[in-house]
Parts: structure tokens; sequence; C-alpha cells
């Protein structure tokens, strides 16, 4: 289903859940709603739903404005963040719950539930009730729920919020080749960034109501349109005078610019490891922590502390060592504009031809 | 040990001597003139009218609050376009029959409803009697009992929360499916744990009732003011057979009450 949203408001007493949003998906996609708790992507998803009225603006499905259509009438399927399953009703139940209310007979209502049984692998659980099952299981089951009467469109509210890490990973890869499969247009609100990148096909950011950014997860980590949302994504350092570091001198053209470096715009090693030893900056390396698979690196150079990665295949450093840094790029921002600025001094200013 | 082994006795000694000894006494004194006395007790014209009317009004209150009882508390915990100030003054007028005594209830009523108001007489004049009739007795029993369902349910709906009930509009279910099939059988054992404290309630039911019936024999005596009055004139043995048979009642709902809670809690 193509979703096409303009304008959207609304209010809840003096809080500003949501404004002016507007923005449309194609048919297929998977889109994640991706901000800090409190921001409003819940809202704009129960606000398509119909689970709540918009107090101005435009929700078209397929070219119809959907507005004044009551939730039971939009043909949307929706998995609530702690599933919401019927507690009185076993997985059959819940499952058949939609296809029932649609008035479907029994032998094709027995047949859809078996389908969804064999697709969400919930097959040999049919006859337990919602508090005999595990919490990826009743994902499952709330998906199941959800699919069943064949909805346009399939909302998720934070669907692996309430699912411990390690099942919460192959439940995401599972939904994603679920959603895969079946095409169903998907819009799903997460306040993991993680989570957003590994499963959506387009990212929006809502903060405050605002819609930030709309894009596929590469555009918006390489090219953010906001402060916002460049710190929101990825890890990053925030430092306030970028001109004082080698190869941003420029930056002091534009008073009140600040600069954003993320770990991976930095590399840092002996004198040795470095080519073009001009575009480094000296530091002192203040701590180091293990990550598992890499090393993460706190170093300092002069008042500025700026954190990066390195690799477990090169020298350890120690705490206390010089090293050199260089930064790649910083991503520049002030109040009326940003942009993405590379290390002026990283292009070999003679550059020997063999 | 030995201090809590007395604390436990004293407390066992206190309820008998509160609770078992009166019901203990009452049926004695209803069996004073052996089975047949009590059965004239029980079985005399105005012992039968007034059983009846306790009967009739337990049905009417029983009926009226569990319809309007479980919509308020859904109204209340569910309906956001109340707003919030209104929804806590209502929550606070649910409240008032457990905090005005019944008589005052009753007298309220009589002071609203009576010959002497404007709105009793013009009711009067159409010929509908409110205040020392039926309707007046079920409106003042209704007032009494009027908080038992709604506390009852009220915080099951707010335990359960709405995403139930979201869940089944978004599947096509509209309020009225929804109710009965997803609220409803969560609903359901609150509902009958409130009906059986509102029945207890009427059938013990005195002082408001007194006040607006005006107790008048073979016309608006209950079961109640009958005892009341067959003590005042001491026909002992009457008043005792008719409390009993209230007595037995109220045990049979206690019992009935305690197998809900069960089923409640499971």
């Amino acid at each position: 289903m193509h979703v096409e949203v303009t304008g959207l408001n609304k209010r809840f007493g003096e809080f500003q859940a949501v404004a002016d949003v507007s923005f449309s998906i194609a048919k297929g996609q998977l889109i994640g709603l991706l901000g800090p708790s409190g921001g409003g992507k819940t809202s704009i998803l129960r606000m398509l739903a119909g689970l709540e009225s918009p107090d101005s603006g435009d929700i078209v499905f397929h070219g119809q404005r959907v507005n004044d259509l009551p939730p039971q009438e939009r043909g949307i399927g929706f998995v609530f963040q702690n599933y919401a399953l019927f507690k009185h009703m076993t997985v059959e139940g819940n499952i058949a719950f939609g296809l029932e209310v649609k008035k479907w007979n029994k032998a094709k209502i027995k047949e859809r539930v078996a389908e969804l049984v064999e697709l969400t692998g919930l097959s040999g659980f049919e006859k337990r009730y919602p508090h005999q099952l595990s919490g990826g299981q009743r994902q499952r089951v709330a998906f199941a729920r959800a699919l069943a009467p064949e909805p346009q469109l399939l909302l998720l509210d934070e669907p692996f919020a309430a699912i411990d890490a390690k099942i919460r990973h192959e439940l995401r890869s599972w939904l994603r080749e679920m959603i895969d499969r079946l095409g169903i247009t998907s819009i799903f609100v997460t306040h993991d960034q993680d989570e957003a990148i590994e499963v959506a096909d387009e990212i929006m950011i809502i903060n405050k109501g605002n819609l930030e950014q709309k894009g596929s997860p590469w555009e918006i980590y390489k090219d953010p349109k906001t402060p916002f949302v460049a710190g929101f994504i990825g890890e990053s350092t925030t430092v306030e005078d970028i001109s004082a570091l080698k190869g941003f001198k420029e930056a002091a053209n534009w008073p009140g610019t600040k600069g954003l470096i993320r770990p991976e715009y930095i590399e840092i090693g002996k004198e040795n490891e470095f080519t073009l030893l001009s575009a480094t900056e000296t530091g002192k390396v203040s701590h180091i922590h293990f990550r598992g698979s890499e090393w993460l690196v706190e170093v300092q150079i002069g008042d500025i502390k700026l954190v990066t990665y390195r690799s477990l295949e090169k020298n350890v450093l120690q705490v206390g060592d010089e090293v050199h840094v260089l930064i790649h790029r910083a991503y520049l921002f002030n109040n009326k504009d940003n942009w993405v600025m590379e290390n002026s001094l990283k292009v070999d200013p003679l550059p020997v031809h063999i | 040990m030995t201090m809590r082994r007395l604390w436990i006795g004293l407390t066992f000694v206190l309820f008998g001597l509160l609770l078992g000894v009166p019901v203990v006494r009452i049926a004695i004194g209803a069996f004073d003139g052996g089975v047949q006395g009590f059965i004239d007790g029980v079985g005399r014209p105005e012992a039968l009218h007034a059983l009846m009317m306790t009967g009739i009004i337990v049905v009417i209150v029983t009926a009226v609050n569990t319809v309007f009882g479980v919509m308020l508390a859904l109204y209340l915990v569910r309906a956001n376009w109340l707003g919030p100030q209104l929804k806590r003054l209502l929550n606070s007028v649910v409240d008032l029959p457990f905090a005005v005594s019944p008589i005052i209830g009753g007298l309220m009523i009589v002071l609203l409803l009576g010959p002497d108001a404007a709105l009793g007489a013009l009711l009067n004049k159409a010929g509908i009697d409110i205040v020392y009739a039926l309707p007046g007795m079920v409106i003042a029993t209704l007032f009494v009992t009027f908080p038992l369902i709604i506390r009852e349910v009220m915080p099951v709906l707010q335990e359960i929360g709405a995403s139930q009930e979201e869940a089944a509009h978004m599947l096509g279910a509209y309020p009225w499916t929804t109710f009965w099939r997803v609220t409803w059988p969560s609903i359901r054992w609150s509902v009958v744990y409130g009906v059986v404290l509102t029945v207890a309630r009427t059938l013990g039911e005195f002082g408001a009732v007194l006040v607006v019936s005006g107790n008048i024999l073979f016309k608006t005596q209950t079961a109640t003011t009958l005892v009341y009055q067959d003590v005042e004139n001491f026909n002992v043995t009457a008043a005792n057979s008719v409390a009993l048979v209230l007595a037995a009642c109220s045990v049979g709902l206690l019992l009935f009450m305690e197998w809900v809670k069960s089923r409640k809690e499971s």
C-alpha cells in the first residue's frame, strides 16, 4: 500500500507530540521510525492506525483519504509493544480472531490459521495460552495475528523492546525475511539505531515531533541533514573549536561553527603508520577499552578529547603513549548551516609520481 | 509463643462473640416454638409479602447497577474524551454513597421526590408515586449499592489496559464485539463479585429503605423493616424466623463469594 502523509499535527494538552510531519512511503517498503523516547514516533503510528485522530493533516492510503475511517476499516495490521495478545484465548484463537470478526467461513479460517502457524514457526503451540509462551513466541503470535486478515499495511510499535538482546537479533532478521517474503508495506517504531539500520529500507528520524530526515540508513549516516541526526546516528564527539585541529583551519571562516567527529573518521598510530604526517595532530592516549572485536581508544589533543577504534591486528597502544591522529573529516554545523568538511591537508601538496 | 497463642485465641473469641453467637442466637430464637413456630413466622402473609418486596428490589437493583456500573466503570477508565478533571469529579461522586449514611441518602430522596417537593408533586399528579412506594425504595437501594460494582471493575480495567481492546479494533472488531469477546472475559469474575456484594447489601439494607418506604404493611414493608417492626411488637420468634432467612441468604452468598474469589484469582 502506498502511504502519503501531509501536514500531520497532534497535541496532547500543552504538549506538541507531532509537528507538521509529511512523508510518503512506496509500496512494499520497510520503514523504521527512529528517535528518542517521547519524540512522537508512536503518536504517528497510532494516527496511521486510526487509534488517535490528528488535529490537522491528511493521511492517504492508495490515493484515498482515510482520516475519517475508523481503525476497523483501514485494513491495517498492528503489532503492539507488549503484543496485547488476548490472554484468555489460545494461540489459534488469537490468530483466528480477526478472521472470525470478518465472518470468514470456518474451513477458510482453519486453513489460514494453519498457514500462519506454519509461517511463524509456531507449530505445536496452537493450543497454548499467551502466558505459557516465551517472549519471542508471543511476538510471533502477535505478528501472525496481525497478518491473518491479510492487511495492506503492517505497523509495529517497538516490536523488539520486550525481548532480551540475544533473541532480539534472531527475531530481527526473521522479521526482515518474513516481510520481504510477503512484500507487505511495513512501518516500525524503534529507539534503537542498530535495529533501524539493520532492518529498515528507509529510516525516518523523528525528534520532538519533527521529521528530521528520511532516507536509507547509508544516506542518513553519510549525509546527515541536521545536527540532531548527525549526533543521533552512530557514535560521535562534538568539538567546540574545530578550527584548532589540523586540516580544519578554514572552519574559522564561519564563526560559531562546531564540529562533530565520528570514531571511524579518525586514525591513530605511531609515526611510522602514516605516510602524510603533516596532516596529523599529536595527542596522548588517555584511556583504552577492550571492545571484544577492537580497541576503543580515547585520545587527548590539547583540550580536545576524541574517541576512535583501533584494530586488534595493530600494535597495542598504552595509556600515556604519544600518538599521531589523522582526522579524515568532520561534520560541521552552526545555527544556519551544516556540511561535511574533509581534512584539507590530506591531499599531498607535493605528489611524487613514479 | 504463648503470647501469640493467647492473641490468636482472643481474636477467635472476639469474632465468635461478635459474629457467631448472634447467628446461633437467631437460629435458636427462630425455633423457639419448634419447626412450626418458624414456619408460622415466615409463612405469615406479611412476612411473605415483605420477602417478596425484598426479592423484587434485589432483582431490579442488581440488574440496573450491573449494567450501569459496568458502563460507568468503562467510561471512567477508558473514555479519553471525558477529560481528567471531569473524570476525577465523577470518580469522587461514585464514592459518595460510601461516605453518606444510608438514612441521609433516604432523606435526600424524600426531600427531592416526596409529595411536598415540586418534582414529587408533579409526578404525583401524573399518577406516579416515588416516595412511600416501590420506585423510591429501588432508588434508595440503588444509591446505597451504586459504588460496589464500579469499585470492583475499575481496578481490573486499569490493570489490563486498553491495548487488547485496541488490538481487537485493529483486527476489525467494533466496540460491541470487542466488549463481549475481549473485555468481558477479563472483568467477568469481578462483575460477579460486585453483583454478590450488591445482592448482599440490598438484602440487608435498612436505613435508607425505612425512611423512603414509610414501612407500610403489605405495601412497602421489606424483610428488614418487618424484622424491625416484629421486634418493636415483641414478636420475637417471628422476627428471628425472618432474620434467619436473611442470614441464611447471606451465608449462602458468602460461600458463593469465596468460590468466585478463587476463580477471580486463578
